[in-house]
């Protein structure tokens, strides 16, 4: 993370600006913020070397709720600004709030870019499958057929999966975690914050207006157990109140859910988030159903170490620099001139 | 024996050719050799948006015209003295603008049945008497070049690929140029292939004794150096003069530099420039798309470097969002647009003044931007530098309005004394800015600058300053989220405040009017300053008054603008545009403004102008 930094004893209390949160309440936004308070002491940066970038939507109002620097920007657009930031200051912890909206619709580009190139940014991509700031239009992850105000007769659009978008778009870091899952959230905090290059951190949120208990089946005591796949990595992927469900490869290279007992524990994929393949994460991410979220792995699904994009500039910039700066007045005269006197 | 040499006071050559038959490095080299020489000179590249039409065809016609002289000169020429033709396309394209009586150069090699029937002519025009009235030089150049190289083992077409040099050393000969540049050039360029080397030096010496021998040329023609004052020159183009002038803006603000940038005709050279210099602390970034290039150079200037993006109209369209978020945030950016034919694709490698409203008007809301105008390629580097200037002390976006014309036309440039430039260098804040009543201080990031109504540059990484910004409207002084309709209006009025209080530190508008007794003057802005300056010495000089004046700043205007306009009985607009400036002067200044306007993607030709004021003048 960042160079200059030098052991401060801050507290989640340092964190909290003096502005009033303006989001409805019981929106799931209160738990994410909370929890990133809280989280953002751990790091052990001084809060002028946090900057926090978002788009436009509900989320994105995130920054003007911290005291770190912040810049609420223009709707899509948080990670291509906070590109030129990242790369023009290494010395950053650079982070973008951003939505389902923001991310995968108007900013789609922006986001698939800034993950294939490894920028360091931790993305934090709020995920409530609906248009909260507008009131309430189906979002790029609503289920088919869904009825919003744009869409009396149901949505006709297929959702993406953000994970395998990201894993697509060459993403190094691909997590998902949940608002309500305060341990679970900070725990995917930590690792994303430990990573140098992109993190896309999924967190599903619930919007209690407009899209109230999205993941109530990944939320509920008597559905969670088996319908949340926790990844642990180097564990086998087993998951169910009594471990009864197991994560195999089936015959078409993919994956597969069959009762633990009904396999040889050699058969249970163990989960491997440092695999330079792709493949098996993202048969991960293809686990859960697109409409219902039935059987939605969270966690960790990829960290992998490439160089970030920030720290291959700043190399270019240092290689040119080698022999000391440029010259001006050599750069402006040039090698053909001709003197009148 | 030696020919017979003709004093020229000033020459206007266009080379025409195949897009793949090398004209434009042809023109360069010529250019470069001329500049050399001490000529004064304007260039006109003309090439389509194509990269390699079809061969022979007229839309792949490609051209460099290139005018110079002893004296100091201000536009690449109204119409050729000697046109080379390498083929019937080129001829076809290009016959209709030299005069009667000019030189016409022919490669008779590409003159055949097919290439004629290519283009329309039924008899070849060299046979059939239709060049008469021109000074015809038919020459079989592509032959010529290959029986010159037949010791070389080249294939026959990497033999002919050489006829341009060939082309350019009989030029060179003609015009008694100097072509050691040319030689260093192609030593540089050919430095991994020394048998393609060896072919091109051979050609273009071919071309030089050809000339030498042939009786077809009975006198070469001298064109002596032009008096500038004294001082080093070089030759430069628009995008290179306006790259070295944003190099210039970081050592002279001591910011790092920041590009963010999408390719885009005819603003990639400005890309491909800035990428060279790393060594003067210049990061370039190839964006996905003009909003991302925008975009992050936007988070580069927040995060206290110069951002620049640079592109043309269609980019500006799509970042005109987040120059209104640079405008809300009150950061410095420089938006340069590199204008060309518009609208949509337009006429992408052609030239146009359109997008001055677009700059001016073309985002929501109340969204001042100040607007800056090079007048010839070498002021590209001068108005980088005062766009530099005005967005690092007004916090504030600025567009750089430059134009196809200016961007590839070159002219000498007298290299500046570095020690001379602009000292501009930016402080950041640092400390707290404000003292509440009970003596404490505090940041706040919307507190202004008394003098400038600039506010705070605190970037990141400084030590109790943090705030935040965004789009979203903010309480002024406190900077905090306000929905509060005063504040709006208040901040609104703030804005444009500071955008309209630059006109204080810039130059008021200088009007040349040599006899004093003009009562009309001609006003312009941009890459029509050459044309227009040329057409007033065309009207003075046929001994009727004109004054010239010449807008540099858009937006603010010069304060004694409308003074200037009053004092005139009439004033007349020439634009590459259907008269966008001529509307901002009628709006502002209540001026019956007469626009004179062209969109045909080429400079004005100066006697098309004197006539438009000479028209004027007589119905005054």
């Amino acid at each position: 993370m960042s160079d200059t930094a030098v052991p401060v004893q801050l507290k989640a209390k340092d964190f909290k600006s003096d502005q009033e949160v303006r989001w409805c309440p019981g929106c799931g936004d209160y738990a994410i913020l909370a929890a990133v308070q809280s989280f953002l002491p751990e790091l052990g940066i001084p809060k002028e070397n946090i900057c926090f970038v978002s788009g436009i939507g509900c989320s994105s109002r995130f920054p003007y709720y911290l005291t770190t620097y912040g810049m609420h920007s223009i709707h899509g657009r948080a990670p291509a600004i906070a590109t030129g930031l990242a790369t023009s200051r290494q010395d950053l912890s650079v982070w973008v709030v951003t939505g389902d909206g923001d991310a995968l619709s108007i900013g789609g580009n922006h986001l698939i870019h800034a993950l294939r190139r490894n920028v360091n940014l931790k993305i934090l991509l709020f995920n409530n499958r609906i248009y909260g700031l507008t009131k309430g239009q189906y979002s790029p992850t609503s289920e088919v057929g869904k009825v919003t105000k744009s869409t009396p007769m149901g949505s006709l659009d297929y959702p993406f999966n953000p994970l395998s978008l990201a894993l697509g778009a060459e993403a190094t870091f691909v997590a998902r975690t949940i608002d309500s899952d305060r341990k679970h959230l900070t725990e995917v905090l930590r690792a994303a914050a430990s990573h140098e290059g992109s993190a896309l951190v999924e967190i599903y949120q619930n919007c209690n207006i407009f899209n109230d208990g999205a993941f109530d089946l990944l939320k509920d005591a008597d559905s969670r157990d088996d319908e949340v796949i926790r990844l642990v990595d180097g564990e086998p992927i087993v998951f169910g109140a009594e471990g009864q469900h197991a994560v195999v490869r089936n015959a078409h290279g993919g994956l597969k859910i069959v009762p633990t007992a009904s396999v040889d524990a050699s058969e249970i994929v163990v989960h491997d988030a440092h695999s330079s393949d792709t493949a098996t994460a993202f048969a991960l991410t293809r686990l859960s159903d697109p409409e219902t979220l039935h059987h939605t792995p969270i966690g960790v699904l990829r960290h992998v170490e490439r160089p970030s994009y920030d720290r291959l500039m700043g190399d270019q910039m240092s290689a040119a620099q080698s022999n000391g700066p440029g010259n001006l007045q050599s750069l402006l005269t040039g090698s053909d001139t001709w003197t009148i006197t | 024996m030696p020919k017979e040499t003709v004093q020229l006071d000033r020459v206007i050559i266009r080379f025409a050719g195949d897009s793949g038959d090398g004209m434009q490095l042809t023109g360069d080299r010529f250019t470069a050799e001329t500049a050399t020489f001490g000529n004064d000179l304007s260039t006109l590249p003309d090439f389509p948006a194509e990269i390699r039409a079809p061969a022979g065809t007229l839309p792949g016609v490609s051209a460099f015209q290139l005018h110079f002289a002893d004296h100091d000169i201000m536009t690449p020429g109204d119409a050729p003295n000697v046109l080379v033709a390498m083929n019937p396309a080129a001829l076809k394209a290009n016959l209709k603008d030299l005069p009667r009586g000019g030189d016409l150069i022919v490669n008779t090699d590409e003159f055949t049945s097919r290439n004629l029937t290519k283009v329309g002519y039924s008899d070849n025009p060299i046979e059939d008497g239709s060049l008469d009235s021109y000074n015809v030089h038919p020459i079989a150049l592509t032959s010529l070049t290959v029986e010159s190289l037949k010791d070389f083992n080249l294939t026959k077409k990497e033999a002919e690929r050489a006829k341009n040099m060939f082309a350019l050393g009989l030029l060179s000969w003609l015009y008694g140029r100097p072509f050691e540049g040319t030689e260093r050039f192609l030593h540089e360029k050919f430095e991994r292939k020394p048998e393609i080397l060896k072919a091109n030096l051979t050609a273009l010496h071919a071309g030089w004794n050809y000339g030498e021998t042939t009786e077809d040329f009975s006198v070469r023609y001298e064109v002596k150096p032009a008096p500038l004052a004294d001082g080093t020159y070089r030759n430069i183009s628009g995008n290179l003069a306006l790259s070295y002038g944003l190099v210039a803006a970081g050592q002279q603000t001591g910011l790092p530099i920041y590009l963010g940038s999408y390719p885009i005709t005819p603003a990639s050279d400005i890309l491909h420039e800035l990428s060279k210099h790393k060594k003067f602390g210049v990061r370039t970034f190839q964006a996905e798309d003009e909003i991302a290039g925008i975009g992050a150079a936007l988070g580069a200037s927040y995060g206290g470097s110069l951002g620049i993006t640079t592109t043309s109209g269609p980019g500006v369209a799509l970042k005109s969002e987040a120059i209104g978020l640079a405008v809300a945030l009150e950061l410095p950016l420089i938006v340069v647009d590199v204008q060309r034919g518009g609208p949509s694709t337009g006429l992408p490698t052609k030239t146009e003044q359109a997008d001055l409203l677009q700059a001016m008007f073309g985002r929501n809301g109340e969204a001042p931007v100040p607007i800056i105008a090079p007048q010839s390629p070498s002021d590209c580097f001068d108005a980088a530098l005062e766009a530099a200037r005005i967005a690092t002390t007004y916090r504030t976006p600025v567009f750089l309005l430059s134009d196809g014309y200016l961007a590839n036309g070159s002219e000498p440039w007298q290299v500046p004394n570095v020690a001379d430039l602009p000292d501009l260098t930016v402080t950041f804040t640092t400390e707290n800015n404000w003292t509440n009543e009970d003596g404490t201080t505090e940041f706040m990031p919307f507190a202004r600058d008394p003098e400038t109504l600039a506010r705070p540059w605190a970037i990141p990484g400084t030590p109790g300053l943090e705030h935040r910004i965004g789009g979203i409207e903010k309480a002024d002084i406190t900077g905090h989220i306000s929905y509060d309709p005063d504040n709006h209006d208040k901040m609104v009025r703030l804005r444009q405040a500071k955008i309209d209080g630059i006109a204080k530190t810039i130059p008021d508008l200088e009007v040349d009017d040599p006899s004093g007794e003009a009562k009309v003057l001609v006003i312009g802005w941009g890459s029509t300053f050459g044309p227009i300056g040329a057409a007033c010495r065309l009207v003075r000089d046929s001994g009727e008054h004109i004054a010239q004046a010449h807008l540099r700043h858009l937006n603010p205007f010069p304060a004694n603008t409308g003074e200037v306009l009053k004092r005139y009985d009439r004033v007349i607009v020439p634009e590459m545009n259907l008269g966008q400036l001529a509307m901002l002067l009628r709006a502002k200044y209540l001026v019956d403004a007469i626009s004179y306007n062209q969109v045909r993607g080429m400079p004005f030709k100066s006697q098309e102008l004197e006539s438009a004021i000479k028209d004027v003048i007589a119905n005054v």
